[in-house]
This record gives C-alpha cells, structure tokens and sequence, in this order.
C-alpha cells in the first residue's frame, strides 16, 4: 500500500504580513514559511494508514526555504522517501503549483504506481484553485474532498467527509485516488528533535527539475493590501485585572451579568 | 464579457441554504453591471418544489435526475458542465461550503478553468471580471481580474445578507436535461452528528477556545469561566483537530452555527471558517495576543493579551461579583 503526499509550505499568519513592492503579493524578505496545515493532516493521515497497512509514503514538495526542515521532519515521523521539485522561484499561482506536480507525478520514475494521493483540501493562499481535484482530473483518478477519515479494504477507499453542524457523509472511492484531507483522524504525531537530527544525517532529499509549465493568467491580481477595516472592537487595555474588571462592568451594563 | 450570471444553489435534505440567497444578492448585482440575465440553477431529485424558492432569479434552470439525489460532486459537476458548454454562462458563483466546494473545483477541473477561491466581492466592470478574495486566513486581500471564460467562483458564506436574496416573485422555473455516467464515487449514507454532552447552540454564554489555548490543560481555564455563567467551552478547528474538544463543540464552517448572548473569545484569530458560525453573537469579546487578528474586526470588544491570563482574572471578578 504507497501513498504519495503532496505539500507545500505557507506563509506563517503568527507573523505580521505585509505587502511586497509590487503592491501585488507579499513582501518575503522576512516572511516566515511553514507547512501548509492541511498538508501536515495529510501527511499524518499517510503515516496512520502506513502504521496499519504497510507500504510506502512518499512526499513530493515544491523547493522554497525552509522545505529542507519539512521534509526532513516528515522523514523522521515516518515517511519513506522526500522529493522536492527544483529551479521555480515562490510559486504563486495554485494552477500553476497544479501543472508542476501533475507533471512531475507523470514522469517521474517510481513516483507511481500508488494507491492514494493525499493532499491537504486547501491552504491559505489557495487563490485560483484547489490542489487535488485538478490532480486527480489530470490522472483521470476518481476525487473526494474535505476528507476526515481514511480506511482502505479491497482496492476501496471509505472516506467520511465533512459537511456542516457537524453532519458528515460516507463514500466508498475506488483506488488509486486522489483525497483531500481535511484533517486526519489523530493529530499530527509529534516527533522529537533528535530524530530529525538522525534524518538529516541518514536520509536525503532528491531532487527533480522544474518541468516548463504554460503560465496560467485566467486570474491576474491587480492589487494586495490589508483588509479594509469597516468595524473595529472597542480596545481594552491594561493589566488582567483591569481588563477583567472592565469587561465585567461592560456586561454588567449589558445585563448579562 | 458575455454570457449570463450563473448562481448555483445549494439544496440539502430538502431545503435549500441560506448561503443561495447570498449569492442570489450578489448576482443580482453584477448581474445588473453587466447587463446580463441572473440565473440560478438547481439540480436535484424530485426537488422542483424548491426553485420556486429562488424568484429572486430571472430564470431557474432545474435539472432533474435521481443520480443528483445525493451529495455526489462528480454527478453535479458533470451535469453543471453539461449545462454550461450548452448555454455558455459568464460567470459561476458557487457556494464556498463544504457541501458545494467540491463540486465547483470538480467542475473548474473539467472544464480545465481555475476555481476562483475565498471570494467576498465581484463586480462587472468594462466588461470584465473583477473580484476581492481573502487570502492568508484573512490577513490579507487582492483585487484580481478574471478572464476565464466561464469563471467558476467560489463564493464566501456572509457577503451579502439572507433577506436581500429572497424574493415573493414566482420563479420562472425551466427543465433542462441532464444525461450522466456512473460515478466513480459512490455516496453511502450520512453520518448524524454525535449525540453532544452539551448543545452548544443552546447555551446563551459560549466561551470559545482556539490555537492561543496552547495545551489542552489550559481548558480548564475556560471552563472556569464558562461555569461562573452557567455557560459551555466550544472552540476553533486547530483545537477540534487536535482532539482537545470534541465535534459537538466545534463552531464555524464544519461545525455549528450560533448566535449566544455572549461569546468570549479566547486565542481565536478570527479565520473565515471560524467567524462563519459565531459573527451573529449579539456581544463578542475576543482576547488575543496578536494585536492584528483579524478577529477584532468582527468583536464588539477586544483585548490585546494573554488569553491565560485575562480568563481566570475574569473568572475571580465575575464570581466577586455574584458573591
């Protein structure tokens, strides 16, 4: 059982962000990078199915700083094999990220054959498409999203799947497939940083080149900039005490207390 | 630009969502910039009865077929392209919902278009395509044109309100055909929420914990807070995923909807998915240590603060004072 986990890092929204020169994307000279959440749940939800069934996980990642650390700590929690996708620059376009791993998937020996594709169902910077469904339209492999739990049996997949107030939904995916991972159904394992020392001097990354990929320019971005603030908070300042004590008469003045 | 306005509703178990009058409101006025007819489309299982809820439309297109009965998004998007490649729309605004998102990236998929994500505003403009899109959990937006012809966009749940997309006019409600494939994916059946220790959609007072908590002992603060009113903790997806709470008590797109009295907000910074279920709270206090959250953009009050901090000092007033 060999599932391929396909990720990417994201901006750190901890930091503060801010818009770069061209008043179009994010300044990144002190952007802070890391993985993509849903990516992280992807991963863990490889690593839970490996624990049960065997098999292999491999990880395909576009090149950006920091990956090096992401990849390496995933082969400490348990993956088999990291590949990274050289020679782009910060690739900003979803579409684009999609034509350079379905390439890369198609032509690169040993990536397939697979039994899943796993992929977290979205990031925060997902503007102009979603990373799986285009994958597995591209494979011409059946697609299920905002997945949450995984149990393989007979080359079938059973996905429960997140709708809303907290209903979900069962479905049965033939494999090989493509699923994106809402959340996995543990959250990602923890792994100390010993043992990703250990990787880093046991295991290596390989590398493949950037196939050439037609840009997509159905969307163009004409401007970034912080959200307009049309409501702010009334700010409460000082110390906890103080604070507590103002909220106390706000909701005192509310009636609610 | 040509071509109409496409609305997709969201029908499920019967009714249709209020995110559709959303979107209904939000077509109708790029509708209107464009010069275009808006037209919604359903699709369903004998589920006519429900276009005549969306007169807000110019035109209803229903597609009947027993394959649209269930949530298959392989089904909807075949038979939404189908639609599409007949009567070449403009636009498709589709609702962002974890029912609906699978079937617009689906359908953006095969018909080889990009899918428009975390969209809160479009206009027709000179012709063009202009929409504002939420990026990096809210901390940022960008204008962007499209060009894609159809543009399939998913639309954010609260751009416009409910009542601006319903309408008492009779909807003119036509049948188009649909013809599909056995899917790949099969649907099995639903899976009914768990029966919750609490129903936090119930509770007046909601003390909602997120990423900010830190460790799953600090609940305990919250709780302590949330006991002093006869309150419940609820919390964010990170908290929900790390098993902290259960899914009885998740607030936002996946989990519940509600709208308490009072909703304190402890390390939450306010992503869309989040705010989605609570902004209708009637008083939002939001503590959080990151003074750009964009959560102060929604909360009535706000404090710049250690979440750990400020909740047990609000616990000892409020206890204080009901002595």
């Amino acid at each position: 059982m060999n599932i391929l986990v396909l990720m990417k890092v994201v901006p750190d929204v901890v930091e503060e962000l801010e818009v770069g020169s061209d008043g179009k994307s994010l300044d990144t000279s002190f952007l802070r990078t890391i993985i993509n959440e849903r990516d992280d749940h992807a991963l863990e939800q490889a690593l839970l199915l490996k624990d049960k069934h065997g098999g292999k996980v491999t990880l395909l990642t576009l090149d950006a700083p920091d990956i090096d650390d992401v990849l390496f700590t995933a082969l400490a929690k348990g993956a088999d094999r990291a590949v990274k996708i050289c020679g782009v620059e910060s690739v900003q376009s979803t579409q684009t990220a999609v034509r350079l791993f379905g390439d890369v998937i198609a032509k690169t020996e040993g990536l397939l054959p697979v039994d899943l594709i796993l992929t977290g169902v979205s990031a925060i910077d997902d503007l102009d498409g979603l990373m799986a469904a285009p994958i597995a339209q591209q494979l011409g492999w059946p697609y299920s999203g905002v997945v949450t739990q995984v149990t393989l049996a007979d080359k079938t997949a059973t996905v429960v799947k997140e709708f809303a107030g907290g209903v979900r939904g069962e479905y049965e995916v033939p494999t090989p497939a493509v699923l994106g991972i809402q959340a996995a159904e543990k959250p990602p394992r923890y792994v100390p940083v010993a043992k990703v020392r250990a990787a880093m001097k046991s295991q290596t990354i390989e590398t493949v080149d950037a196939p050439a990929v037609e840009a997509a320019a159905m969307v163009e971005v004409q401007q970034m900039a912080k959200p307009q603030v049309t409501g702010h908070a009334e700010m409460l300042e000082g110390s906890p005490e103080e604070v507590a004590e103002k909220i106390c008469e706000l909701l005192a003045k509310r009636g609610l207390l | 630009m040509a071509g109409n306005i496409w609305v997709i509703a969201e029908a499920w178990r019967g009714q249709v969502s209020e995110i559709t009058f959303e979107l209904l409101a939000l077509g109708r006025e790029v509708a209107g910039q464009a010069g275009a007819p808006l037209e919604a489309v359903l699709l369903g299982s004998n589920a006519r009865e429900l276009a005549q809820k969306l007169g807000a439309a110019d035109t209803v297109l229903y597609a009947d077929n027993a394959a649209l009965a269930d949530p298959v998004p392989e089904n909807a998007a075949a038979a939404l392209a189908q639609l599409i490649k007949e009567r070449q729309p403009a636009a498709v605004l589709v609702p962002l919902t974890n029912l609906s998102v699978d079937v617009g990236v689906v359908l953006a998929a095969q018909l080889s278009v990009p899918f428009l994500n975390y969209c809160k505003d479009l206009k027709s403009a000179d012709g063009k395509l202009a929409a504002t899109c939420v990026l990096y959990g809210g901390k940022m937006e960008v204008n962007v044109t499209v060009a894609a012809q159809p543009a399939i966009i998913g639309i954010l749940p609260g751009v416009r309100s409910v009542e601006q997309g319903r309408s008492d006019k009779a909807a003119t409600v036509t049948d188009v055909a649909v013809t599909l494939a056995a899917p790949k994916v099969h649907f099995k059946k639903y899976l009914e929420p768990e029966t919750a220790d609490v129903d936090i959609t119930q509770k007046d007072f909601l003390v909602a914990v997120g990423r900010g908590i830190q460790t799953k002992d600090n609940l305990e603060l919250a709780e302590d807070l949330a006991a002093t009113m006869g309150g419940a903790v609820c919390g964010s997806r990170p908290v929900i995923d790390q098993g902290w709470l259960g899914l009885s008590r998740q607030v936002g797109k996946s989990g519940m909807l509600v709208k308490p009295k009072l909703y304190v907000m402890l390390g939450i910074s306010g992503a869309p998915e989040h705010v989605e279920g609570m902004k209708g709270s009637q008083c939002i206090i939001a503590v959080n240590t990151d003074a750009a959250a964009p959560i102060f953009n929604v909360a009535h009050y706000g404090v710049v603060g250690d979440a750990l901090e400020v909740a047990p000092a609000l616990t000892e007033k409020i206890k204080a004072r009901k002595g």
